[in-house]
């Protein structure tokens, strides 16, 4: 007897856990191809983190459901003077761990996200200073006019100055040194979510906050993060019913999920351009037989491997026809794009092998190249098609294909070669482009992206003066001027702008952005 | 080889058990037509899936030859990349036997020499080396395996990586299985080490190293020639799936188990020839293998004749 009434209490004890947990809770569970690498908001400047942690954190401002610049933190602002933004934040606001939301809060966050180890410089390197007015309003100072700063402040969160200072989490770690800090593991925002655990790389749960002062308009009782980096794994974990929603979903298998009674699919543009950055800083290349010399510094050089890429090809048989090919480093839904300007030079191996026996290289040479295979749509496929391209035109490139977590460090440490790299604006305005990716790197974030140090001092001065810009025509004349240098530059070598493809249960209802931000906010299930 | 050599080899117990096996012919015939196709991938197959130059993307995703879409040069159709299946599989099966086979002679010959000392030397040799046999069977050979390449990769300089994921995967397969060999013949030997002949040769003062070598080794090999040939299948099912894991072989140059890797991605959406080719070609390999090492284990138990 003694043995069997342990065995009852268990069992009884299992089935009261069943029980209890409610059969009409939903918790929405949804995978992507990687996991968000921190939970610090300002550690990583890429939109599966910034996108994942705008759950659990918020902004001054943010993006409505149409990406508009809506006010988050702050109720509302004006600007006072060209250069001095007066914002009121929101009353009644509290953290996660019931600390209340003030301005202390918003001047600890500015020298958060732009001192040592930030990665998200490049969204406050135009804040001169905030000053604070009383505890819920503060005058934004910046160095020069800046008439897109609202929009500009909505993928800088906000953290709790008490929080950090009690958890040693004053500085976010650097991402190309990858260690860890309290705000790593765990969170303490303003916003809809509560992070409730965290397994790096297996799953990542949240639940609503209570005390949210927004009123919900999703109806998850919790939300589980699962990244899944195998495509077919993925689509299977969707079909299977183990996951609500998934992406990206695999371009071959769109048809496949449509097809299937419990499932569709969301599809748009992303506002994310693909391309390939070659080092044209080094004098030698890092990963490559030519020595003495880059052969990248040469502009035939670079002209040549882009006349190699077949572009169509790409499009046709890797992304099945739903990539919009592109000669500009921004795509048609961000501001600022010129149309007259999206204009891929041929495609022309003949005319690329000329070009590489001028520059000096009639067999070609060899060279390395670094690609991600769990960030963008079919990533490591592209490279490896890349691959086999130039390896016409005699070049013999080794390709890395590795997770993310390995190269994005080894990418923002420059070291790599030649590497792909795929960008949304966040404010989805070229200026952006051009201050991450095309710029001379610098201490306020500019360049951050360049991941090549491509530099032109013409382009630096223009992306500058866009910066503080307030008459859209003139601005919007300087923006197609310093992309027709880059262009002529080839300072990257542009790919193509990718498909957004969410896969989901018919029962649930979620916004596509073009930003491929997944915000738990607009989510219902049915 | 003299016509009486082979006369007598004709006669043999061993061949003669193998003649009268239809399932033992038919498993050599089955292996001897892999490792020929794999000897010959370079005159045999229609294209070079290793030159990229010669690979057109506009080719990919092409079905097999019978098949609506299909093309005639591509017998058994393209993969994503717009390269031959045929082909691919042929080079493949190169790569997988050449690791299959490296990593079985570097095991046989660490786990044969491990287990001649152990055996014969006894004592604390004998316990320690038994020790580190037991710690490593705990866990499955994969995970060493796993463990070895994850750090050969950490510790070899870039450029060398590629070139060197061949030698990486026959070492780390051939570290995970040496412990069979060493037990078996670390067996053998203490049975074999108290018979008279070798006591005889102790008399005679002959060096330890020598009795081990001529003495012992040729009477503790029989078995471990029917480990070999099994162990030969779980190599290349190692390095297939190690490659399939994307540890192992990279996708420019494709073993049997990178095939499937890719192929694998495109099985919901129909374009079912690319992993499904390459996965036959593997189990046929496999299982022909495995069907000779049954034969052969059976053929050497004298219990069983």
């Amino acid at each position: 007897m003694h043995r069997v009434l342990p065995r009852i209490a268990l069992g009884l004890a299992c089935a009261l856990a069943l029980a209890a947990s409610p059969a009409h809770a939903k918790t929405f569970r949804y995978a992507d191809q990687g996991d968000a690498l921190s939970m610090d908001p300002h550690m990583f400047n890429e939109a599966v983190q910034l996108s994942f942690t705008a759950n659990i954190y918020e902004g001054l401002t943010g993006r409505g459901k149409k990406l508009e610049t809506v006010p988050l933190l702050a109720t509302d602002w004006k600007q006072t003077s060209p250069t001095v933004w007066r914002f009121n934040l929101r009353h009644d606001v509290k953290f996660h761990d019931g600390t209340p939301f003030t301005a202390d809060d918003v001047l600890f966050s500015l020298e958060r996200a732009r001192g040592e180890g930030s990665d998200v410089k490049m969204y406050v390197g135009a804040v001169k200073e905030i000053r604070k007015i009383d505890a819920h309003t503060v005058d934004i100072v910046t160095h020069d006019p800046f008439p897109i700063l609202p929009s500009m402040l909505g993928t800088w969160y906000i953290m709790s100055k008490a929080w950090c200072e009690k958890n040693g989490a004053l500085r976010p770690v650097d991402v190309r040194k990858a260690t860890e800090n309290y705000a790593s593991t765990h969170a303490n925002g303003t916003g809809p979510f509560i992070l409730k655990s965290r397994e790096p790389g297996v799953r990542t749960t949240l639940v609503p906050n209570p005390n949210w002062w927004g009123k919900p308009e999703h109806n998850v009782t919790e939300a589980v993060f699962l990244p899944i980096a195998n495509a077919a794994t993925r689509v299977a974990a969707l079909i299977s019913g183990e996951i609500d929603m998934m992406e990206p979903v695999p371009l071959q298998d769109i048809a496949r999920i449509q097809s299937s009674p419990d499932l569709k699919i969301l599809q748009g543009m992303e506002a994310r351009v693909i391309f390939l950055a070659m080092d044209q800083k080094r004098d030698e290349l890092l990963f490559s037989n030519v020595k003495g010399r880059n052969p990248f510094k040469d502009k035939r050089v670079r002209q040549a491997f882009y006349q190699a890429i077949d572009i169509a090809a790409i499009k046709s048989r890797i992304m099945r026809g739903i990539s919009v090919p592109t000669a500009l480093m921004v795509g048609s839904m961000v501001n600022g794009y010129a149309p007259e300007l999206d204009k891929r030079l041929p495609y022309d191996p003949e005319a690329a092998k000329k070009l590489l026996a001028q520059a000096g290289y009639p067999d070609g040479f060899e060279v390395g190249m670094n690609c991600p295979n769990d960030r963008y749509v079919n990533d490591a496929e592209i490279c490896q098609a890349v691959v086999a391209m130039l390896a016409r035109i005699g070049v013999k490139v080794s390709l890395t294909a590795e997770t993310k977590a390995i190269f994005f460090p080894k990418a923002l440490r420059r070291d790599i070669s030649f590497a792909m790299l795929g960008w949304t604006p966040a404010t989805l305005d070229s200026h952006n482009a051009l201050f991450a990716l095309m710029t001379t790197p610098g201490e306020g974030g500019q360049g951050q992206f360049n991941l090549g140090i491509y530099s032109n001092p013409r382009l630096d001065e223009l992306t500058t003066r866009i910066a503080s810009e307030n008459n859209p025509a003139t601005r919007n004349a300087m923006i197609a001027e310093a992309f027709k240098i880059h262009a002529d530059d080839i300072g990257h070598l542009p790919l193509h702008v990718q498909p957004l493809v969410w896969g989901m249960k018919k029962n649930v209802e979620m916004v596509l952005l073009a930003n491929n931000f997944i915000l738990l906010k607009w989510v219902t299930v049915k | 080889m003299s016509r009486a050599t082979l006369g007598r080899a004709w006669d043999s117990d061993l061949f003669y058990s193998f003649r009268h096996s239809p399932v033992a012919v038919a498993a050599a015939a089955l292996v001897l037509v892999c490792i020929g196709g794999a000897l010959l991938a370079p005159w045999i197959a229609p294209h070079n899936p290793f030159d990229l130059a010669s690979v057109d993307l506009l080719d990919a995703l092409a079905p097999p030859v019978w098949a609506s879409q299909g093309k005639a040069a591509y017998l058994l159709g393209t993969d994503n990349q717009g390269r031959d299946i045929l082909s691919a599989i042929l080079y493949g099966t190169r790569i997988s036997l050449r690791v299959g086979v490296a990593a079985v002679l570097f095991s046989m010959v660490l786990g044969v020499t491990l287990g001649l000392l152990s055996g014969y030397l006894g004592g604390r040799v004998d316990a320690l080396l038994m020790r580190i046999a037991d710690v490593q069977l705990s866990f499955p050979a994969i995970l060493i395996a796993l463990l070895i390449d994850g750090v050969a990769r950490v510790a070899l300089p870039r450029e060398w990586q590629a070139g060197m994921a061949v030698y990486v995967l026959i070492l780390a397969i051939g570290l995970s299985g040496w412990v069979q060999f060493a037990r078996t013949v670390r067996g053998s030997t203490l049975v074999e080490k108290n018979k008279e002949y070798v006591q005889a040769a102790r008399v005679i003062g002959r060096h330890p190293a020598a009795i081990m070598l001529h003495h012992l080794l040729p009477n503790v090999m029989g078995p471990v020639l029917v480990i070999a040939t099994i162990h030969l299948a779980t190599a290349i099912i190692a390095e297939a799936t190690l490659s399939f894991l994307g540890v192992g072989m990279p996708p420019t140059t494709p073993s049997l188990g990178t095939l499937i890797r890719v192929g694998n991605d495109y099985l919901f959406s129909g374009e079912w020839w690319i992993a499904v080719f390459p996965g036959a070609a593997l189990v046929v390999l496999v299982l022909s293998v495995n069907l000779l090492g049954d034969w052969l284990r059976d053929a050497l138990n004298p219990k069983l004749r």
